[in-house]
């Protein structure tokens, strides 16, 4: 007969405890959603004008070309002024030069950080349409068309022996143009801890 | 002991020299007349006009008890005898300006005083007008206004930014001076309390594909910066921050938005950022192969080395101060971008004993942590330095160490152990051993 009653308390303190733990106000973290849904979807054309960038693989380049010719004056106009003359004058980045040997002193000699030139320290020949579309020339950046940026860095590379001087570079011929310095470049090896790297 | 150095007495050859303050007889008394009819003529009509123009500062009497002082302002100012300033390097083509180290206190850098390196000047962006673009390999390509970006949850974070060629000038022997202030050597480095939108939050909402890695970084600026960051960053710790120090961010600094990748070197994280491109591979822009890169001794250059290895900096005593007998409190920075720092010692005998010097918290991580230490110079010739141990155990190299990994000619990530040189009348100059 003892049972049901001791049943029954037991039932009876669960029930209250659940009443008085309910009673406790719940401050809950408010949940992230999934999505926001804030900003606006980017339309094919909005994309088009802004994805200007161009990838070693070629990814980005206009179909256009230009020659080593067309460049050569066109330097003489619009680069000139910072790089020199014959591009080893400066007074700003000196973009020509090759060191005897391609001997890529870089880390050994501190005169080396002059030279660090196209044809003797960019590993992507890609990377300077890329560069000079956007960025040059200085006083007026972006305002070069396709067929003069494609001029110019072929007169660039046949300056730095890299093409000769009937070479055409294009959307097609530029991303197979390989650099002295393209097999240079090695990814970061720190990660903290005890060794000095 | 040498009061800290003020103005324009810690700021060497090309900088931009601090106005003294010039209180003629005719300022003072146009301040004190402007304070005294200020208070005879404390009524409302007479307050807005009074806080319009710029407030005269009423002269420093020997009692300034004796005189009301000015009213409340819209927006306050420095004291007129303060004039802490940027050393702005008129040889960098396209604009560097450092913080001066030597004149700040605690670890926060004010906005207007944090060091400034753009390669194609200060761009003016309406924020109205302003969008940041995320497309490439996402689900759907999004562009947010400014407003857009602040409906999100926000998140703040103290760190600092350093300049990836920061302290080549405590390392290259080519450059280096005895005549050298903080500013001169470190002064690339500046900390704030940044305030954004995480963008792992952009990115959910955008739909990163899995199969994207890195993403392009770029800028609005004349220089379209560009850099490729790794997708892995994004979702770690990075912001799109809009706020610097509790206000909008200074233009210099990337008004109205910026990418901010603590710990990370200075140039990855994009001032006025438009464009986010999602993709497998780095993009490989003229920054990251060209510029950007630590060329070793072994015939190799590194490439994306992102993270600021920890580094100190004695702030005081340093050049051009004098020291004199007794106590004095060396102190100065320390700082990693690879967590928190663990310790600074401190050598007042050229490195023969180390001692561990004093932490101010907070010691928060890739933040710049405040040190202290007391020496009781008793005369004579002495060698302070300072180096700086991060919670992953990285012990600051000496330039020895730095330049047997690396060679003598590398450039970035310049952390080499330096300090200075109190020479026996107690001039101070900058050294470093080795």
């Amino acid at each position: 007969m003892r049972r049901p009653v001791l049943v029954g308390v037991l039932l009876s303190v669960l029930v209250a405890g659940a009443i008085i733990i309910d009673a406790w106000p719940r401050v809950r973290r408010s949940q992230t959603p999934e999505r926001f849904g804030f900003g606006t979807p980017a339309t094919t054309e909005d994309i088009r004008q802004a994805n200007t960038d161009v990838t070693p693989d070629g990814r980005g380049l206009p179909h256009d070309s230009g020659t080593v010719a067309q460049g050569e004056s066109l330097y003489g106009l619009r680069c000139s002024g910072c790089h020199g003359a014959t591009g080893t004058e400066g007074p700003f980045d000196h973009l020509v030069g090759r060191e005897p040997g391609d001997s890529f002193n870089f880390g050994r000699d501190p005169n080396f950080l002059a030279k660090r030139t196209i044809g003797n320290y960019w590993p992507y020949a890609t990377t300077l349409y890329d560069y000079v579309h956007r960025a040059m020339p200085f006083d007026a950046p972006g305002s070069l068309s396709s067929n003069e940026v494609y001029s110019v860095v072929a007169y660039l590379l046949y300056r730095n022996q890299i093409v000769p001087g009937n070479a055409v570079m294009s959307d097609r011929t530029l991303p197979l143009v390989r650099m002295p310095a393209g097999d240079r470049f090695v990814v970061d090896n720190r990660s903290g801890g005890r060794t000095v790297r | 002991m040498t009061a800290r150095p003020t103005g324009s007495s810690a700021f060497a050859d090309k900088s931009a020299e601090a106005p003294a303050p010039s209180f003629s007889r005719r300022t003072l008394l146009a301040g004190a007349v402007g304070a005294i009819s200020a208070t005879l003529l404390n009524n409302a009509s007479a307050l807005p006009a009074q806080t319009k123009g710029p407030v005269p500062s009423p002269p420093a009497l020997d009692d300034p008890g004796k005189l009301q002082g000015h009213i409340p302002t819209e927006l306050g100012e420095r004291s007129p005898f303060e004039h802490p300033r940027r050393r702005v390097n008129r040889a960098a083509p396209a604009g560097e300006s450092e913080s001066p180290l030597q004149e700040l206190y605690g670890t926060i850098t004010p906005a207007d005083l944090h060091f400034e390196r753009h390669h194609g000047g200060v761009p003016v962006i309406d924020p109205a007008r302003y969008t940041l673009l995320i497309h490439g390999m996402v689900e759907r390509p999004l562009k947010f206004t400014l407003a857009d970006l602040k409906r999100f949850p926000t998140v703040s974070r103290v760190c600092f930014i350093e300049c990836s060629g920061n302290g080549y000038r405590g390392f290259q022997t080519t450059t280096m001076k005895r005549e050298a202030t903080p500013s001169w050597i470190d002064g690339l480095l500046s900390t704030s309390e940044w305030t954004g939108v995480s963008l792992a939050t952009l990115f959910r909402e955008a739909g990163v594909k899995p199969d994207a890695k890195w993403f392009l970084a770029e800028g609005s600026d004349a220089a379209h910066m560009t850099r490729s960051i790794p997708v892995e960053k994004a979702l770690d710790d990075a912001i799109i921050a809009y706020a610097q120090n509790g206000e909008a961010i200074r233009p210099e600094q990337g008004y109205p938005a910026r990418l901010l990748l603590p710990g990370w070197e200075g140039n990855t994280q994009v001032k006025w950022i438009k464009r986010i491109e999602l993709a497998k591979n780095p993009f490989m822009t003229r920054e990251e192969t060209s510029k950007y890169t630590d060329p070793l001794a072994n015939g190799t250059a590194r490439m994306f080395s992102f993270v600021m290895d920890a580094k100190s900096l004695i702030t005081f005593p340093a050049y051009p101060d004098t020291v004199s007998r007794g106590w004095c409190v060396i102190t100065g920075l320390a700082w990693s971008g690879r967590g928190k720092i663990a310790r600074v010692e401190v050598t007042t005998d050229g490195g023969n004993a180390w001692e561990s010097a004093e932490l101010q918290p907070p010691v928060l991580s890739k933040c710049t942590t405040r040190f202290r230490h007391l020496w009781k110079y008793a005369g004579g010739e002495a060698v302070l330095m300072s180096r700086a141990i991060d919670e992953t155990g990285y012990v600051q190299p000496t330039r020895a160490q730095l330049a047997a990994a690396r060679g003598e000619g590398t450039f970035y990530h310049m952390n080499n152990i330096r300090g200075w040189k109190v020479e026996r009348s107690g001039k101070v100059f900058f050294h470093v051993e080795g």
